[in-house]
């Protein structure tokens, strides 16, 4: 342990050859421990219903030589770096740069994305990943008014998520309501079930309010699976109506779209449609959030933030801020889920896990907790990084679980920038991190 | 009454394993003030080399088996508890001085590591083992042909549970590591400024809740005869329950509320269905939280200005 003790903050690094060479030796000997009966011993239920065994210490072996020679090179870089200045200035010019290309960032990712069904056209999979990647940011901002402006950690987002999918399948195929009707339906439900939600966890704080959510979402979950009479249980629920572009199908029967306009059928021509609906959809958001942000409950959200003891004491009621915040991200939610619905066709509790939950949550932090940019590049990376390594196939969530430490290690407070503050000094000034502290909203 | 009874000792073994994982999620946050959510995990890596330590000690011609138990229980918290302190190595202590969330999504981030690291080197399926201890006492002969049984695994469970916490209990309350960590739960500045190494403290925390794991996922696999991948994240999430019901910060609060979800889960599964079992022990967790918000045991949190 005296070895590893040796953090950046230190003054005096040490440094050199041996230093670096007995870190990597007992990063190496943890390895081997650690991975010496899990990855050296392979278990397997036999043919007869015993365990059986097998032992693979050639990938022991590499798999510790490898820790050893990344702790090496990691080391090696570490020391070429120089120490971790957290807070060190960035120079004029690049600052100037960078504040032009946030101020044409935006403008230009929106034209870009309006262009995508155009662009890639002939190209199927990437309008499916890019309606992806759009159902997640839209995911990402709804959550966003939660965890970002109103500081409240709801790690049971996907509980709304699916409350939207499935008031929008079985209306659907139950009562043959279309698209259009359900959608609102679908977000005022799930608004419903936030403030249901929201009831309870009034008066819990931080962490508590963190598995409260996360305990409604599995509860959520539960229901869905076990209530098979009404929800098809583990088995989901098929047959969901694709949307219409507004009463005409998007299909290649006589009065759909194709035929009517006089052009030739093609299944692109739904994607598209899917593509534009989630976009504006997700715009609808961002431009809500927006909005919202400038009237005095945005405000009190923001405030609730920072300091809810504050809040209470400027008059604001915490209760409605509170309420409104997660009735407002939960309808995000509940639309979002009633497009997944109608995009996928069919549904099952399996897509509502926690680890939905858990992404759309990372995708916020990562996007910097309130900044709509961030969110949305945060989204675009994360499901993007994701797809990259989908011939992975069971290393994937192994690589997404080790890639969002490192990002956590790596930049703590998201991928771009912070939240801006409306009112700020001039200078820099050195403020004790105490006074600069989350409220714990 | 004879039903009663049985599903009573069902539920306080049950409840004793909730209790020794719940105790490790309390320390940490009684200390870091941090949810450790990798900590369901570090309880199926427990299971898993248990159950692999087991197997190797078997095949090597061990067969007295006192001696294979002993074996593979410190083994195995051994191996878990370097785990554990890897993890707060790697995970947690870069983002100690870090806002709120970043280690809680760190940690997030380690148990989905963890899950599907043991799924890729160990595979996905279930893994069974035959029962190693066998045999029990017949309590009660009921009218009706039913009868209490109290079986020498449950035997076991509950003794070493109560061993486990004695040892854990005098750690605490008589040594000097057990000093650092109440200093440390009071107030690091000044812990630190008094000598009390920190870093050390907190890396202690974390080997022992590991280890506290690593005695719940032996228990977990001899009890239920098997270990699968998946098992940390629901056994997980109950523990945290369990710590949360009884006042996370409190080492007394976490044992009792693992053992009031134990008996939550195992009378809703007796008395109504089993299918809800979880959504009962949640749903307790909420209506414990709307009346009593810092738990059983909790200390009301002051409000400071």
């Amino acid at each position: 342990m005296s070895a590893t003790s040796a953090r950046p903050s230190h003054a005096a690094q040490p440094s050199g050859g041996a230093f670096i060479l007995k870190k990597a030796l007992i990063s190496a000997l943890v390895a081997l421990v650690l991975f010496s009966l899990m990855i050296g011993v392979r278990t397997e239920a036999g043919p007869q219903g015993g365990l059986i065994y097998w032992t693979r210490f050639g990938d022991l072996a590499a798999l510790v030589a490898t820790v050893f020679g990344g702790s090496i090179i990691v080391e090696l870089l570490r020391q070429w770096w120089g120490p971790i200045d957290k807070d060190s200035l960035v120079p004029k010019p690049v600052q100037s740069a960078m504040s032009f290309a946030g101020r044409w960032l935006a403008p230009a990712l929106l034209v870009f994305a309006f262009l995508v069904p155009v662009i890639f056209y002939d190209q199927r999979y990437i309008l499916d990943l890019s309606i992806l990647v759009l159902t997640y940011v839209m995911l990402g901002w709804g959550l966003n008014v939660v965890v970002g402006l109103a500081g409240l950690l709801d790690l049971g987002y996907v509980a709304f998520y699916a409350v939207g999918a499935y008031s929008y399948a079985l209306l659907a195929t139950n009562f043959g309501l279309s698209f259009w009707v359900c959608l609102p339906l679908a977000g005022i439900l799930a608004a419903f079930w936030g403030v249901l939600l929201g009831f309870p966890v009034l008066r819990l704080r931080g962490d508590y309010l963190a598995i409260v959510t996360l305990a409604f979402g599995e509860i959520i979950r539960l229901v869905i699976i076990n209530w098979q009479s009404l929800t098809g249980g583990p088995n989901g629920v098929s047959g969901i109506p694709r949307p219409t572009m507004f009463g005409i199908p998007l299909d290649n029967s006589d009065s759909g779209l194709a035929a009517r306009l006089g052009i030739e059928f093609s299944p692109t021509h739904r994607l598209v449609f899917l593509f534009y609906l989630i976009l504006a959809m997700a715009l609808l958001t961002n431009w809500v959030t927006i909005r919202l942000r400038r009237l005095p409950i945005g405000r009190a959200w923001e405030a609730l933030r920072e300091d809810e003891v504050a809040c209470r004491a400027l008059g604001i009621n915490t209760t409605t801020t509170k309420l409104t915040a997660f009735a407002t991200g939960a309808m995000f939610g509940g639309f979002a889920g009633a497009f997944f619905a109608t995009r996928q066709g069919f549904i099952s509790p399996e897509s509502f896990t926690f680890q939905e939950s858990a992404l759309v949550l990372a995708i916020v932090v990562l996007g910097g907790m309130g900044s709509q940019l961030g969110v949305a590049l945060a989204a675009l990376t994360m499901i993007g990084g994701f797809e990259l390594f989908r011939g992975l196939d069971q290393y994937r969530m192994l690589v997404f679980g080790i890639a969002m430490v490192l990002l956590m290690i790596w930049r703590p407070r998201g991928l771009i920038g912070h939240r801006a503050p409306t009112v700020f000094l001039e200078r820099n000034q050195a403020i004790s991190s105490d006074l600069v502290k989350e409220g714990h909203g | 009454m004879d039903y009663f009874a049985q599903q009573l000792i069902n539920g306080l073994v049950l409840g004793s394993i909730y209790g020794l994982i719940a105790i490790g999620y309390t320390m940490v946050y009684g200390i870091v003030g941090m949810i450790n959510f990798a900590h369901g995990d570090i309880f199926m890596i427990g299971g898993f080399i248990a159950l692999i330590s087991f197997l190797v000690l078997v095949s090597l011609g061990l067969t007295a088996i006192p001696l294979i138990l002993l074996i593979v229980l410190l083994v195995s918290m051994a191996i878990t508890a370097l785990y554990g302190w890897t993890i707060e190595r790697i995970a947690y202590r870069p983002l100690r001085h870090s806002f709120r969330l970043a280690p809680m999504l760190s940690a997030i981030g380690m148990s989905f590591v963890l899950t599907n690291f043991s799924q890729v080197s160990q595979g996905a399926r279930v893994k069974p083992v035959p029962p190693i201890i066998t045999g029990g006492y017949t309590l009660h002969e009921g009218s009706q042909g039913f009868a209490v049984q109290l079986s020498n695994i449950q035997i076991m469970v509950v003794l070493a549970t109560i061993v486990v916490l004695a040892l854990f209990t005098w750690l605490v309350s008589r040594t000097r590591l057990g000093r650092d960590m109440r200093a440390c739960e009071q107030d690091q500045t000044m812990a630190a400024l008094l000598g009390v190494d920190v870093d050390r403290t907190i890396s202690m925390t974390f080997v022992i809740g590991a280890a506290l794991a690593a005695v719940a996922g032996m228990m977990y696999l001899l009890y239920y005869g098997l270990v699968d991948f998946f098992m940390g994240f629901v056994a997980g999430i109950k523990a945290f329950t369990a710590a949360v019901l009884g006042g996370i910060g409190s080492l007394p609060g976490a044992m009792l509320g693992g053992l009031a979800i134990g008996l939550i889960e195992t009378f809703w599964s007796a008395y109504f269905s089993v299918e809800y079992k979880d959504v009962a022990a949640f749903s307790i967790l909420i209506v414990v939280l709307i009346f009593m918000p810092t738990g059983l045991l909790g200390r009301p949190e002051v409000e400071k200005v």
